[in-house]
């Protein structure tokens, strides 16, 4: 038993930090919310010159080969630093569900393209009305029973919907599968499709909790910052309750979410026990994660009072990222019934 | 990160497994927060010990086999899974101990440590006072110094098992020119004997697991103080630190818990009400979330980042678990929820409701969760002090 990030994992992470810190700033971020919805901001380029983006592609495809334990730490970075686009979709899901499934196929020029980070991808799953990211996504990964789709956006027949989080772009989508685009059937196909559905939960679970991370910073900032009756807010015991809530949600989310990112990538070493409890620990980290990040938005909201209740306060990204991405990969309830359905 | 055991910490759950399946009382011990059951408790302590399971993590001169923290916590996972009997020593050797192999000589831990894990020597914690709780430091019990020695008086309350107990810790003011936290000393002293009274009190769930100690001129000797002459309140935030932090309330305790919940509402779920289905997947979750959360801090502690202010979260975590944990057993046991132990129809399930009145406590006992969340938000978020 071992529980810590190695020091090339936290050098990793730190680094990220240092590039989102100055290229995805609270400006950067309102910049995409006010303007033509261009998701992927600039900091996409330095990401993807860096290796981000293709990190978990192998390095035969121009990645570095990177597990989710690796990725886990970088993900909730950019959740902290409120990063625009389809980095959990792109990074830790699609692009190794296609080079899964599409390495040597007529979709393979894709893979690169997606790993150089010149294009990005969108994921819907079976039963998803919505595709986050789908109107400024490159291709779409669309599962069908145990088929996978790569979709052209034009293709997809999609309808951009505005979701509470205008920096997050959302569409639904009428898409009737074509021979053309079937990347693999059967199987093997529905394994690597389970798969992705698994990392794209553990994913969004490791931006919530970087979400939640930030907004109590912002919190924690203000009420040592704001002044009532003479004195901070911050000195108030009221505050400092609803603020030490957040943090014990924060402290137990990160554990669980770490947890799973190791479980799911180390899932095969005992067979079908070991996927198993990989998918229960994926289910009980997106739980804690999204619970941490709604609690996190609540109780900032609640301590920034009436100024978080506005526009100009750059809290309302964070929240409304919250609630645009937490329903997707899988619902609370949808997790916890999958863990009900094994446990009980 | 691995977070798989290794062989040898597989080899040594199997190990303790097999001799707690072998060892452990067929039917559950009386309360042993009662005198009966007390001495019963004590009787599996001496077992225990003598085979080497009482302090695993301990060193063996002191009838450890030196354990490592991760199999601590193993060893408790296999304890609390086969319901083995409460640790009535464990204010003892989970609170007193980390102080004595801290801050006590090579005298005391000969002395005390052996005796006390065996349960010879039976030692009960003394903090609060009747005016002295959260705001410990306020406490005004004092020791006057005395040739050899000195003499102690005071009240200290909420004694845990005191009425049973041989010894107590607890801290004394022994310059009394000075405030609060300062002047203050740690002295181990004796529950019998002339200058002491010791009065037992019900708790809310009828059992004798309180005591209220009186002290007047009760003489203890120099080798009795634990750490330096006036440092007591450094020496006790050592103590109140790992037990809220690890040594407490692991993690083993509350996987049993939840398995034990999971088995009822399988046992009921043909009657109770479908939606607390998802509250008993809360509670097994909770249960797994501590796990991993105490597995991080001992990764934490042995690469040098001991459990600081982070352990008052801990304890907010577990003691408000284990009162939902409760409460949806009550909920799934309906009208039977209300039965008492040793009511003909509550069957096994008495127990739910025993538990629940002891879980109320968690948010009370060890610095209520009040004063966690001040210190959390204080020590661990950085906000001013009120």
């Amino acid at each position: 038993m071992h529980f810590a990030f190695s020091e090339d994992q936290t050098l990793l992470r730190d680094t990220v930090r240092d590039v989102l810190s100055k290229e995805c700033t609270p400006e950067v971020v309102r910049r995409v919310w006010t303007g033509d919805n261009a998701e992927r901001a600039p900091v996409w380029g330095t990401l993807a010159e860096n290796g981000f983006v293709g990190m978990a592609a192998s390095e035969d495809a121009g990645g570095m080969g990177m597990s989710e334990v690796d990725l886990a730490l970088v993900l909730e970075e950019a959740g902290y630093a409120g990063l625009t686009g389809p980095i959990v979709e792109t990074a830790l899901a699609g692009l190794p569900l296609l080079e899964t499934l599409g390495a040597g196929g007529p979709h393979a020029s894709w893979i690169e393209r997606v790993a150089g980070g010149e294009a990005s991808l969108a994921l819907c799953f079976e039963g998803q009305l919505l595709a986050l990211h789908a109107p400024l996504a490159d291709l779409l990964l669309v599962a069908r029973g145990d088929a996978l789709y790569a979709v052209p956006r034009a293709d997809a027949g999609l309808a951009p919907q505005v979701a509470v989080d205008r920096a997050t772009s959302v569409a639904t989508l009428a898409y009737e599968p074509q021979a053309a685009h079937l990347v693999a059937q059967g199987p093997a196909a529905q394994a690597a499709i389970q798969l992705a559905y698994e990392r794209a939960a553990l994913g969004n679970a490791c931006v919530l909790v970087g979400l939640a991370r930030r907004m109590l910073d912002m919190a924690v900032a203000y009420a040592k910052d704001r002044e009532q009756f003479g004195k901070p807010i911050g000195t108030q015991q009221a505050v400092q309750h609803h603020l030490a809530n957040a943090a014990g949600r924060i402290a137990f989310a990160q554990p669980v979410v770490y947890r799973a990112a190791w479980a799911l990538a180390n899932r095969d070493r005992g067979g079908d026990e070991t996927r198993t409890e990989a998918e229960l620990a994926v289910s009980t980290a997106k739980i804690y994660a999204e619970e941490a990040g709604r609690v996190a938005a609540r109780i900032a909201l609640q301590v920034h009072g009436a100024i978080g209740y506005t526009i100009e306060c750059d809290l309302h990204f964070f929240m409304k990222r919250v609630w645009t991405i937490a329903p997707f990969y899988g619902t609370s309830a949808a997790h916890r019934a999958r863990i009900g359905a094994h446990i009980l | 990160m691995n977070l798989d055991f290794t062989e040898q910490e597989n080899a040594f759950r199997a190990e303790c497994r097999s001799w707690l399946e072998a060892n452990v009382p067929k039917h559950s011990l009386p309360s042993g927060d009662t005198r009966e059951g007390y001495a019963l408790h004590l009787e599996w302590e001496r077992k225990l010990f003598d085979a080497g399971w009482s302090c695993v993590s301990w060193p063996k001169q002191y009838g450890g086999r030196e354990a490592s923290l991760y199999e601590w916590l193993i060893f408790e996972e296999e304890y609390y899974r086969v319901q083995a009997p409460s640790r009535v020593t464990q204010n003892g050797i989970f609170l007193l101990a980390p102080t004595i192999f801290e801050f006590g000589t090579e005298a005391q831990k000969e002395r005390i440590l052996r005796p006390m894990a065996r349960g010879d020597l039976s030692i009960a914690q003394a903090w609060s006072e009747p005016n002295a709780g959260s705001d410990l430091a306020s406490l005004k019990s004092t020791a006057k110094r005395t040739e050899g020695g000195w003499l102690l008086t005071g009240q200290k309350t909420w004694s845990t098992r005191g009425a049973f107990s041989d010894m107590a810790y607890g801290l004394f003011r022994t310059d009394p020119s000075k405030s609060r936290h300062k002047g203050l000393t740690y002295f181990l002293f004796p529950l019998t004997g002339e200058g002491v009274t010791v009065r037992g009190v019900d708790r809310l769930d009828g059992d004798e697991g309180f005591a209220e100690l009186f002290l007047e001129d009760l003489f203890v000797p120099d080798e009795n103080i634990i750490g330096e002459v006036d440092k007591g309140w450094e020496v006790a935030m050592a103590t109140t630190s790992s037990e809220r932090g690890l040594s407490l309330r692991s993690p083993g305790r509350f996987m049993a818990t939840a398995a034990r919940l999971v088995d009822l509402f399988r046992r009921y779920r043909e009657t109770c009400d479908p939606a607390l289905r998802d509250q008993v997947v809360d509670a097994w979750m909770g249960a797994q979330a501590y796990r991993w959360y105490t597995f991080k801090s001992v990764t934490d502690m042995l690469n040098g980042k001991p459990i600081g202010a982070e352990s008052s979260l801990n304890k907010v975590f577990w003691s408000e678990m284990d009162v939902r944990t409760h409460e949806t057993a009550l909920a799934i046991l309906e009208q039977g929820a209300c039965l008492d132990e040793g009511s003909a129809a509550a069957d096994d399930e008495g127990a739910w409701i025993k538990g629940f009145q002891f879980a109320l406590a968690g948010p009370i006992y060890a610095g209520t969760n009040e004063i966690q969340r001040n210190i959390a938000a204080q020590r661990v978020l950085g906000l001013p002090r009120g």
